[in-house]
């Protein structure tokens, strides 16, 4: 979301094995001497009452307020929110494609973890 | 503060020049920002300014609609914006000026510090004057002025935190902040000459709005200037009048570009 240049160098985003291996650093707090000024961020709206908070998309900040200024501007100019969160990128452990073979594949073919073999009785309207 | 009763209590709509004044600053400041769309230096900032710029035109287009209703023969928004010469707009000089400032060549780069100074000022100038104005007996403009105080808001938010960010950042950035405010401080002057038009659309005596807002406003800016680690300037004698309709050379540049499509395809519409 972002044309500083640090975008170039920047690991793909939700890489642990790539952001793992940058300096650790404080989260939210002003650095401006890192290797990344503006680090990137995730943003998460919430749309209305009682909704949860939905992963939106990120964008670079240097820091957690002006990423929340950032995310009203970038991603709440149409009234899509009534609240944001912005959680550091670095903050988030994601699996990766590597693993996915190990970890989604053995569900395939375990239909019986669906509730779909029961018969619901009469009495009961929607579930 | 005490307010002019005599002067507040008329049910008149508030003075056409008045609501001029603060439609020009409008569009002609939303008209600066817009000049950054595709150049900021962040496409997140980019967007930012953009936002603030269409919340500025908004407000224009607002406060041109009611000032054209009173006016004979019926005047819209787009005859006010784009079929008005420079000596017709009432804007202040401070909001005309270049983004690149004041002593840069013509066609320059914008500056951002020039830019993120003159909108904190003018924000926070706003921001004490939209409450004013929201007391109007215009109950049109007093509307306007309740929308605008919201927008105002985060107007003042993101520019003052870039101005405490660059102020207090490197020594580079901390003197082309110190550099911006230099240049643009004396322009405020201007923002606190106040006439009977001003006396009439807000009810207080020139003189009591001249003291009060401006202490009000110094009081603001040197909290941000302390918070910024920037220098406040000092106090300077140059007195534009733009809000009078005495303008530069930059106010006729900017409305050849900006009126120009208007101008040559009269009546045009899509």
């Amino acid at each position: 979301m972002s044309e500083h240049p640090s975008t170039q160098t920047s690991p793909s985003r939700l890489d642990p094995a790539q952001s793992a291996a940058k300096a650790p650093k404080e989260i939210g707090k002003k650095d401006q001497t890192a290797s990344d000024p503006w680090p990137l961020w995730e943003v998460f709206v919430r749309h209305r009452q009682g909704l949860e908070h939905k992963h939106c998309g990120s964008l670079h900040a240097a820091d957690a307020q002006q990423a929340l200024n950032m995310a009203r501007d970038v991603y709440t100019r149409r009234q899509e929110g009534i609240s944001i969160w912005v959680v550091p990128s670095q903050a988030i452990t994601a699996s990766t494609a590597e693993h996915k073979d190990a970890f989604f594949d053995p569900m395939a073919d375990k239909i019986y973890r669906h509730p779909s073999f029961y018969r619901l009785p009469q009495a009961v309207d929607h579930m | 503060m005490h307010p002019i009763t005599a002067l507040a209590e008329t049910k008149q709509p508030a003075p056409q020049e008045f609501l001029l004044r603060l439609g020009d600053n409008a569009l002609i400041l939303s008209h600066r920002l817009s000049e950054w769309t595709g150049h900021g230096p962040a496409l997140e900032e980019d967007i930012a300014l953009t936002n603030t710029a269409l919340d500025l035109l908004g407000q224009a287009r607002m406060l041109y609609s009611h000032a054209g209703q009173s006016m004979q023969p019926v005047c819209d928004e787009d005859a006010l914006a784009y079929w008005r010469n420079a000596e017709a707009f009432r804007n202040f000089t401070a909001i005309e000026l270049p983004n690149s400032g004041v002593h840069a060549a013509r066609g320059a780069l914008g500056d951002y510090a020039f830019t993120m100074v003159r909108q904190s000022l003018f924000s926070a100038y706003m921001l004490e004057l939209w409450p004013l104005v929201a007391q109007s007996a215009d109950e049109v403009l007093a509307g306007i002025a309740m929308k605008s105080i919201k927008e105002t808001r985060y107007h003042w938010r993101h520019a003052s935190d870039w101005t405490i960010r660059l102020g207090d950042g490197t020594e580079a950035s901390n003197k082309r902040m110190q550099q911006a405010l230099e240049q643009l401080f004396p322009y405020t002057n201007e923002w606190f000459t106040f006439d009977a038009i001003d006396e009439r659309a807000l009810g207080y005596s020139a003189h009591d709005l001249a003291i009060q807002l401006r202490d009000r406003w110094l009081s603001q800016v040197d909290a941000l200037c302390k918070q910024s680690h920037l220098r406040m300037p000092a106090s300077s004698q140059l007195q534009t009048r733009g809000r009078f309709g005495v303008h530069g050379e930059h106010l006729s540049l900017l409305l050849a570009e900006m009126q120009s499509v208007a101008r040559a395809h009269p009546g045009a519409s899509w």
